[in-house]
């Protein structure tokens, strides 16, 4: 089969980097609208996110069993957020500070824990083959999905569902929208958000777990390239709803796929300015859905950044 | 008229009216007694108004009855029956309820959302088809009913506060304490809605204890009312055998109120003229527009308005904390931007709404911030060095020229009572010449002595030549003060009147946007 098809390379290498590198960004997206529809916001979510990465890869090498690496990545991600919900508890202390020092913490402890892991190849996550219909080997490339996506793409529906439809959901939007009215009907706002960070962390952990097991696909120090601090302000983008956040992580997922899609048809050139793409996107993204007065329409009302 | 049919999940507590009695009730904290020895009655199927000043004990007494604190001594009964209350559940649970003075509503929910997250059995998945139905149907069997799918923070103040209303009879609820229902309202919402209050209490539905210092409310609505006083039961009384003047005597006891200060014969030049100003609103949604707007000298020129109409962004506009996108502001016909050294020069004077956190540095003494007008003045000059010897000796001429209680002028502004931080601020602001004075809400959360004191400080700066502007949602103090009336309503003027020809339910009409 002729494998040539020139310029239209760059598009299908988007759309399939746009859901290879988008999983991440949507499984600490998603955690991230639950822990701020809660009223807290965690940015430590990126230490969450390679500490995950590391845990997740040491445990599928170990076991032998990559949805092992997964579970623990959620487990070691869980525990991050507990902590960040529990200390942001106690009465005067900054949720963002706290969130800084779990990101250097985190971050820290996978480089720790994680150098005998640099060099054992653990087994991958499996993907489908959505791309079974076409003979060209570009589109089968783009079209082998991973599990954790489609995973992914069913929790944000799930979610947002949640949100409108259950009880969990409307304790969850009151407590972020007013602590006062939420202690009025007998709800413990404290409870409620330590609940929703350590749901936000262990989503976080399972991105990490699809980073090292699956795209790159191997555990070093430098595998989060910031996707955990780009989901926070992704979170913000989507305006708080799990199906936006769905479509938010697709768009910085394909903006993060454009420079190795160039390199692929030959740029040489310059290609790594292509690789800041997501975060001139983030840049873009804050100032467009910035206001110089009034606050931001949809925001818990609860989140310290709003207040 | 009927009991209110409820849902099945709300129909558990009794159907009628629970009557409530307090014997002897008394709370001490530490060797304060807030409550004394109060005893108080309220019959099932009445509608009884609670008076008295701020720190009477009124709220003290009614979260004993709603067990936020349990008494030191005393008894609550239920429907004659001894009724201890735990904690606020319990109480809940006997069929009493409590309408907040601040809206404990969710303001991203709508109010079916609202009313099905409040109840103790919220299922796991909701059906909102279903609930909507039995909403619907419990709203049909109401006086009064509100939009169920408007989230409640697009909602008017009057239909917030008849859902709450709403929501405690949905929730079985059959004796509801309401902690000043109106402050918020326009006088015909507060009408509207009081009046449906008394007709649920008149069918036997509900029995009510309303907290208040509006007499025009006790009068118009209830059967009996009650006088608290320094933590002391000093009235009660059927409402039809007592005049206003009797319950401001027992609400003030010995205590007299200054006289309102005279109003001089007074005519001036302009002094502020706003023209054409166009600005964002706080959402960033609306539209600040005022065509035209002027204040003569000695003159008091009152904005009436429910909060949330424009009111604080006009304040921040003219004290140039919100940029304008078109229009000019002038004071004695010079452009105007509100620097210092503009205010100082051309004299113009501010009293902005809670002054401890808008006008203070709270935890900088009370010299300090009399202080802040002019710390770096020195003759028409400005001055490098502070002197500290010359603020401390002006801060101890204003405290005690306006009364201002402290232990001492170095003790932190915030440890002053609301009263004593606005008479401090006030006098900061009238301290010297002043040509032009802006105001806002200065009496709001203040008792009678330091309403009527503040007052006439505001008449006698008007009397002595100052152009006054006030902004206040208390239409009273307008009607007292104003020699003119403007209506605010949804970023706009949209009514003037003399004072003299104002008449309470036109201005209110034009408050609510109706006219």
């Amino acid at each position: 089969m002729n494998g040539d098809i020139g310029l239209w390379a760059v598009p299908l290498a988007m759309i399939g980097g746009a859901i290879r590198v988008s999983t991440p960004f949507l499984f600490v997206s998603l955690g991230e609208v639950i822990t701020e529809r809660s009223g807290r916001i965690n940015l430590g979510l990126e230490g969450t996110l390679v500490f995950g990465a590391m845990a997740g890869y040491a445990l599928a090498y170990l076991t032998g069993s990559a949805w092992a690496g997964v579970g623990a990545a959620a487990l070691a991600g869980l525990l991050f957020g507990l902590v960040h919900g529990l200390l942001c508890s106690l009465p005067k202390v900054n949720d963002i500070a706290i969130g800084i020092a779990l990101m250097l913490l985190g971050t820290g402890l996978a480089f720790f824990f994680g150098k005998p892991f640099i060099q054992p190849v653990a087994p991958d996550l499996p993907a489908i083959n959505l791309g079974w219909w076409s003979d060209l080997p570009q589109v089968q490339a783009a079209l082998r999905v991973n599990v954790l996506f489609l995973v992914g793409a069913a929790l944000a529906v799930a979610l947002a569902w949640m949100l409108r439809k259950t009880r969990i959901g409307l304790t969850l939007r009151v407590v972020g929208d007013s602590s006062d009215a939420a202690r009025a009907l007998g709800i413990r706002p404290a409870r409620v958000r330590i609940l929703a960070t350590a749901f936000g962390g262990a989503l976080a952990g399972i991105g990490g777990a699809y980073l090292s097991l699956f795209y790159p696909g191997s555990w070093n120090e430098g595998i989060s390239s910031g996707q955990g601090l780009i989901a926070v302000a992704l979170v913000i983008f989507a305006r708080w709803s799990p199906i936006n956040a769905f479509f938010a992580a697709l768009l910085f997922g394909a903006a993060g796929a454009l420079g190795p899609a160039l390199q692929s048809v030959g740029v040489t050139q310059g290609y790594y300015l292509f690789y800041a793409a997501p975060f001139v996107l983030t840049l873009i993204v804050l100032v467009l859905s910035s206001s110089k007065s009034g606050a931001l329409t949809g925001a818990p009302r609860e989140l310290s950044i709003t207040k | 008229m009927n009991a209110p049919a409820l849902p099945e999940a709300a129909s558990r507590v009794r159907r009628g009216a629970v009557g409530i009695e307090t014997v002897g009730m008394t709370m001490r904290f530490g060797s304060f007694t807030a409550l004394d020895a109060v005893s108080i009655k309220v019959r099932p199927g009445s509608f009884h108004a609670l008076l008295g000043e701020n720190g009477a004990g009124k709220s003290t007494l009614v979260k004993c009855i709603m067990g936020f604190y349990h008494a030191t001594s005393g008894d609550l009964l239920i429907d004659g029956f001894d009724g201890h209350v735990r904690d606020p559940r319990d109480a809940h649970a006997k069929g009493l309820g409590m309408v907040y003075q601040h809206f404990t509503l969710v303001p991203a929910l709508t109010a079916a959302e609202n009313l099905v997250i409040s109840r103790a059995d919220v299922p796991a998945v909701v059906d909102w088809a279903e609930e909507l139905t039995a909403l619907r149907a419990f709203m049909d069997a109401m006086p009064f009913r509100v939009p169920l799918t408007e989230p409640v923070h697009r909602m008017a103040a009057g239909e917030k506060q008849k859902l709450e209303i709403l929501k405690q009879l949905y929730l079985g609820r059959r004796f509801l304490i309401l902690d000043e229902p109106t402050s918020v309202l326009t006088p015909d919402e507060a009408d509207e809605v009081l009046g449906h209050v008394k007709a649920l209490c008149a069918s036997g539905a509900l029995s009510v204890l309303m907290i208040t210092h509006k007499f025009r409310e006790v009068t118009a609505f209830a059967d009996e009312v009650t006088v608290l006083r320094r933590g002391r039961h000093v009235g009660s009384g059927l409402v039809a055998d007592l005049s206003h003047a009797d319950m401001a005597a027992m609400m003030m006891g010995d205590a007299r109120p200054a006289a309102p200060a005279a109003r001089a014969e007074t005519s001036g030049a302009p002094v502020l003229e706003l023209v054409g100003i166009r600005a964002r609103d706080r959402s960033g949604l609306k539209e600040i527009a005022i065509d035209g707007l002027s204040v003569r000298a000695g003159e008091i020129v009152g904005i009436a308005g429910i909060s949330g109409n424009g009111q604080m962004e006009l304040m921040e506009i003219l004290t140039g904390q919100r940029a304008t996108s078109a229009g000019t502001m002038r004071v004695h016909g010079a452009p105007y931007r509100a620097t210092r050294g503009e205010e100082r020069r051309l004299k113009v004077r501010y009293l902005p709404e809670e002054p401890l956190h808008n006008a203070c540095a709270p935890r900088m003494s009370v010299a300090e911030n009399i202080g802040f007008r002019s710390f770096e003045a020195a003759g028409a000059g400005t001055r490098f060095w502070l002197a500290p010897g010359e603020m401390r000796r002006r801060a101890e001429r204003l405290v005690a020229d306006y009364k201002v209680k402290t232990t001492s002028v170095e003790a932190p502004i915030a440890a002053l009572s609301g009263g004593n931080v606005q008479r401090a601020v006030l006098s900061r602001e009238l301290d010297g010449e002043v040509d032009l004075l802006i105001i806002s809400n200065p009496c709001f959360g203040l008792d009678f002595i330091a309403v009527a004191e503040i007052r006439s400080r505001i008449m006698a700066a008007r009397n002595a030549g100052a152009a006054v502007l006030l902004m206040s949602e208390d239409l009273d103090e307008i009607l007292e003060l104003a020699d003119r009336v403007l209506v605010m309503s949804e970023g706009r003027i949209v009514y003037e009147c003399a004072a003299a020809e104002a008449d309470i339910p036109t201005l209110g009409r034009h408050m609510g946007g109706h006219a």
